[in-house]
């Protein structure tokens, strides 16, 4: 909207400032003033907004000089550009140079500053002020700035309340670096994406080379103080052009900047003004509505969300005898105990986090048969973690379970068979078999017992359905302990690795869990006793007991006796042989039904295996090897301050990442850690095992020199002697005889 | 991570298993802000514990007006009282490099040094001193590789004035969850190496004020951080796999964010071979 020139501020502009924020790029901050309206029309772009009715350009650029002059209270920023000049300098033709989405200026204008920036640097504040001088004759008296006014009132006060910063200017003016004001006089381009006069940098830094001109572009252009007037509405002008590649200005954005650093008045504002107009420019094209950045973005963890949600759901309805059900015998543990006693030595996840576990495990319980159930533990991955519940099923369900292993082990027996007798045939022109026999499979331990004693479960976040781990095999805990990797987070993920891992993740997983539990899992003394079937110990060939049972009489330690005494604590997890099995089994013991035969002459060829023994159940803790001069466990209590109520903690050091607490009755073992196991020294992958001897070496294919010309030369020397000494006796013989018949 | 946000924060890292007894948080919460005032220190991260084999040690560093300066490191044993460490020199950090094995938690422990050469021994001998290295020296050697190696911040929380000293961002608003999974959006925070080697299309794109560290992108070897969105994606946890228990946080679109390092102090040099 136009306004009649010379018109009193309308009632808006009084509330300036305060107006200012409900201002969008449409309205404009200062009234009309001035009679030199013509050269506006020139340069208003209508379909931006109204600016362009502004007051005189010359007053404009006053206006200007007079707010970068104020907020430019570090001179060293880009406002060093609106300082006033002497008459007849152009600020503003420095953006000329940089070619941006500047458009030339108008032709005839006069020639930018004289001065270097220096120069203007070294001016004292109160010979800045000169400039002004003559122009206000040309003003209105209401535009004429005084020192002090309030900042609030009519535009004038406003520009005057920039100007209230000016002595305040002084000591940045004479202290910026030059380079800093080249810098500046050379790029205002708002969209560079760096600011350089942002001190000295170094030469790896971005930024660098860009001051080192050294000089002004500008030092011959000599300033003419005639045209100055025209100077200044070409700067105004120049700065309402609208850029080609946004459709801002720089007035009005200065404007809003301004606008809005007044509204909020920030400390420091100077410090952070960059980020300022960043901002603004940012307003420009965001609705305020939109309080999204990218809606797109949330979306995974609202998914996650839903999932969270639907633990806190009951699964059906929940008649009140089910309630009773429930609350009688429930296999689920009380995770959220076990976690306060972990807590109090500063171990454990987050509460939110260990109460979605439980309820993770509430619902693992409601639909599989469960006898048993104990969170194990947390493992992380690269990807994605897992949570893992260590479970015990019902009986019947184990032989289920059981039987539908064996059904998928004899389909991929039977393929094997076939393919045997294919091979039958084709056994005329081999070359020679290898004589090469790999070692005997050990067969794993039945479910139940061992190794496979528990049945695990896991998923990477609760909410997320629960995956069951299959059993784990001696060969697979062999080879695992020969091994170190990272889990990914999936269960499907190869694991490639020499040796050769027998399996994917799911299985290393499961030997690592196995041969965790086996080495960290420990509870107090006397807590578990052995049953009293005694004569079964003969039976199993020395293996030892791998029952137990919790002892109705135990009587809790007190905690300091736990703490300082490890044999206070014992395994109840069976140890692992170096065969990978619990309980060790000779591999070339036939059963009793194969021929005798065979055995006999198979036993001169095994090698002798000796039966592997294990420090038996219950073992106490003080005989855990430590490596090297490292003990095996750390025992401390959770608190040293208030002793009457302390627990007893042992961290493992093998295992990093297993605990087991103890307080009275109460006890339990967790391991949050990566899955690996402490080695002070480096891993070192195994070596590939010798080149293996093929074919056993004969005289057939054992190579031999061929003989030289000599040596066959002497063989055939050596046959005619022969042959000749053979005619010679022939020749005697023949004699001999005609002699006898001669005589005859 | 910052001690007025403690709390909150290690609630944020708990998803790795370690963490802080109540007892030890509260009493963080008393003895931390009496640091700050005793040693004048604009800012106390709260760094971590290093777990050794009789105790662990808890570790506070205290930053000055500029962000980038060598930081103050203060142990202690029981979160109350706190002893300054004295600041690790080149020497100490590549002596205590070569010693392995955990920490034994004991501040006065001295390790002896044995690879150390021959004339160096002979030095020492002849100066008194037995060539061997206390485990508080280790332990500072640990942290500044530690912070040097892994201390990582969000790009854009920091930023350079004009007179080169680092000052934290009042305007930042936190990454976006899209930046905040790639691993170019932090930073080390320590001197930079790789930036004079980028290419001059790559500097050109840079803001000096914020882009004035090396980033997580080009870290050796690749793959030695894990980036999990947890609890459900509301917060973003970096976990490095070179010193095994180092946790970076970041709560996308919010200014929280810090490290922490709970684990036995140790570099994992097997590294690739478990990637």
């Amino acid at each position: 909207m136009a306004e009649p020139p010379a018109e009193p501020p309308p009632p808006e502009a009084q509330a300036g400032p305060a107006a200012g924020r409900d201002r969008g790029p449409q309205e404009q901050p200062w009234p009309e003033e001035g009679p030199e309206q013509p050269p506006h029309e020139v340069f208003e772009p209508d379909e931006v907004h109204p600016r362009p009715q502004q007051p005189e350009p010359g007053r404009a650029a006053r206006a200007y000089q007079g707010v970068g002059h104020a907020s430019a209270q570090p001179r060293e920023l880009r406002h060093s550009a609106y300082q006033p000049r002497a008459p007849g300098q152009e600020p503003y033709r420095a953006q000329d140079q940089r070619g941006g989405v500047c458009q030339p200026h108008a032709p005839g204008r006069a020639p930018s500053q004289s001065r270097s920036p220096e120069q203007y640097l070294c001016q004292p504040h109160g010979r800045e002020q000169a400039p002004y001088e003559p122009q206000i004759s040309e003003i209105a008296d209401r535009q004429r700035y005084t020192l002090g006014q309030d900042s609030y009132r009519a535009q004038e006060p406003r520009q005057s309340a920039y100007e209230s910063y000016a002595p305040g200017l002084d000591p940045y003016q004479t202290h910026a670096p030059r380079s800093a004001y080249e810098t500046y006089a050379l790029q205002e381009e708002p969209y560079q994406a760096y600011e350089p006069g942002h001190g000295p940098y170094q030469p790896h830094e971005p930024g660098y080379g860009l001051y080192q001109l050294g000089y002004s572009l500008y030092e011959d252009q000599i300033p003419d103080p005639n045209p100055r007037l025209l100077a200044i509405q070409n700067a105004k002008a120049y700065l309402l052009k609208s850029s080609t590649a946004s459709g801002l200005n720089l007035y009005d954005h200065l404007a809003n900047m301004l606008t809005k650093i007044l509204d909020e008045q920030p400390t420091n504002a100077v410090d952070i003004i960059e980020n300022i107009s960043k901002d603004v420019k940012w307003a420009q094209f965001h609705k305020k509505m939109d309080t999204l950045r990218d809606e797109h973005e949330i979306l995974p963890t609202f998914e996650a969300a839903e999932k969270r949600k639907a633990l806190f759901l009951k699964a059906h309805g929940e008649g009140d005898e089910e309630l009773e059900d429930e609350i009688a015998e429930t296999p689920l543990p009380n995770v959220m105990e076990t976690a306060f006693y972990f807590e109090q030595a500063g171990i454990g996840l987050s509460k939110d986090e260990t109460y979605h576990i439980f309820l993770a495990l509430k619902q693992l319980i409601s639909v599989q048969p469960i006898q048993t159930c104990r969170f194990w533990g947390k493992i992380l991955g690269l990807e994605m973690n897992y949570i893992i519940a260590e479970v015990q099923y019902h009986d019947r369900a184990e032989e289920e379970e059981a039987e539908e292993e064996e059904d998928n082990e004899e389909g991929g027996k039977g393929m094997g068979e076939d393919k045997e007798d294919e091979d039958e045939e084709k056994e005329d022109d081999e070359p020679p078999q290898s004589t090469y026999k790999p070692p005997p499979v050990i067969p794993k331990e039945d479910n139940g017992t061992g190794t496979n004693k528990y049945i695990y479960f896991v998923c990477n976040e609760p909410g997320k359905p629960w995956v069951k781990l299959p059993p784990v095999t001696p060969a697979q805990i062999v080879c695992a302990r020969k091994i170190k990797k990272f889990f990914t987070g999936r269960l499907d993920a190869p694991v490639v690795s020499f040796p050769p891992f027998p399996g994917n993740e799911a299985n290393y997983l499961r030997a690592q869990i196995a041969r965790i539990s086996a080495g960290t899992q420990i509870g107090p003394i006397g807590f578990y006793q052995f049953g009293e079937e005694e004569g079964d110990e003969e039976e199993e060939g020395g293996g030892g007991r791998d029952t137990y049972e919790e002892n109705p009489d135990f009587q809790p330690l007190s905690v300091v006796e736990m703490v300082d005494s490890l044999s206070m604590w014992v395994h109840h997890t069976q140890n692992i042989l170096k065969q990978g099995r619990c309980v060790w089994l000779n591999p070339f013991q036939k059963s009793e039904e194969e021929e005798e035969g065979e055995e006999e002459e198979k036993a001169e060829e095994t090698d002798e295996v000796h039966q592997e023994i294990g420090p038996p159940l219950l073992t106490p803790v003080s005989e855990d090897e430590g490596i090297q001069n490292v003990p095996a466990w750390t025992a401390q209590y959770s608190t040293n301050l208030v002793p009457q109520y302390a627990v007893a903690i042992l961290q493992s050091n093998r295992w990093p990442g297993a605990y087991a607490f103890a307080s009275g009755r109460r006890f339990d073992n967790i391991y949050l850690g990566w899955g690996h196991k402490y080695s002070p020294e480096n891993h070192t992958p195994s070596l590939p095992p010798p080149v293996q001897t093929e074919y056993p070496s004969g005289p057939e294919i054992t190579e031999t020199n061929d003989p030289t010309v000599e040596e066959e030369q002497a063989l055939k020397a050596a046959q005619e002697e022969a042959l000749a000494a053979v005619e010679e006796e022939e020749e005697e013989e023949e004699e001999e005889d005609e002699d006898e018949e001669e005589d005859d | 991570m910052d001690a007025a946000s403690l709390p909150a924060a290690l609630d944020l890292v708990a998803s790795g298993g370690a963490g802080l007894s109540p007892e030890k948080r509260a009493a963080l919460g008393a003895s931390l802000p009496l640091l700050q005032r005793d040693y004048r220190f604009e800012r106390v991260w709260f760094w971590g514990s290093i777990q050794g084999l009789r105790g662990a040690y808890y570790i506070a560093e205290g930053l000055g007006p500029d962000r980038a300066a060598p930081r103050s490191r203060l142990y202690s044993l029981n979160c109350v009282e706190w002893s300054l460490l004295p600041p690790a020199s080149e020497d100490t950090v590549a002596q205590a490099e070569k010693l392995k094995g955990r920490f034994q938690g004991d501040p006065s422990f001295e390790y002896e040094l044995t690879e150390i050469k021959a004339e160096d021994a002979e030095k020492l001998i002849e100066d008194g001193q037995q060539p061997v290295i206390k485990e508080e020296a280790r332990l500072v050697a640990t942290i500044e590789q530690i912070d040097k190696a892994v201390g990582i911040i969000p790009r854009g929380s920091f930023v350079k004035t004009p007179l080169g000293s680092v000052h934290e961002n009042r305007n930042f608003e936190g990454l976006s969850l899209t930046e905040a999974k790639k691993l170019s959006s932090y930073f080390h925070l320590t001197e930079p190496v790789n930036l004079k080697n980028k290419t001059l299309l790559e500097k050109a794109d840079l803001d000096p004020s914020t882009d004035f560290l090396d980033s997580l992108e080009h870290d050796i070897p690749k793959g030695s951080w894990t980036v999990q969105l947890e609890k459900g994606g509301i917060v973003v946890v970096l976990r490095s796999l070179l010193w095994l228990g180092l946790t970076f946080y970041h709560v996308p679109m919010t200014k929280q964010y810090g490290y922490v390092y709970f684990g036995t102090g140790e570099k994992n040099l097997d590294l690739p071979f478990m990637l």
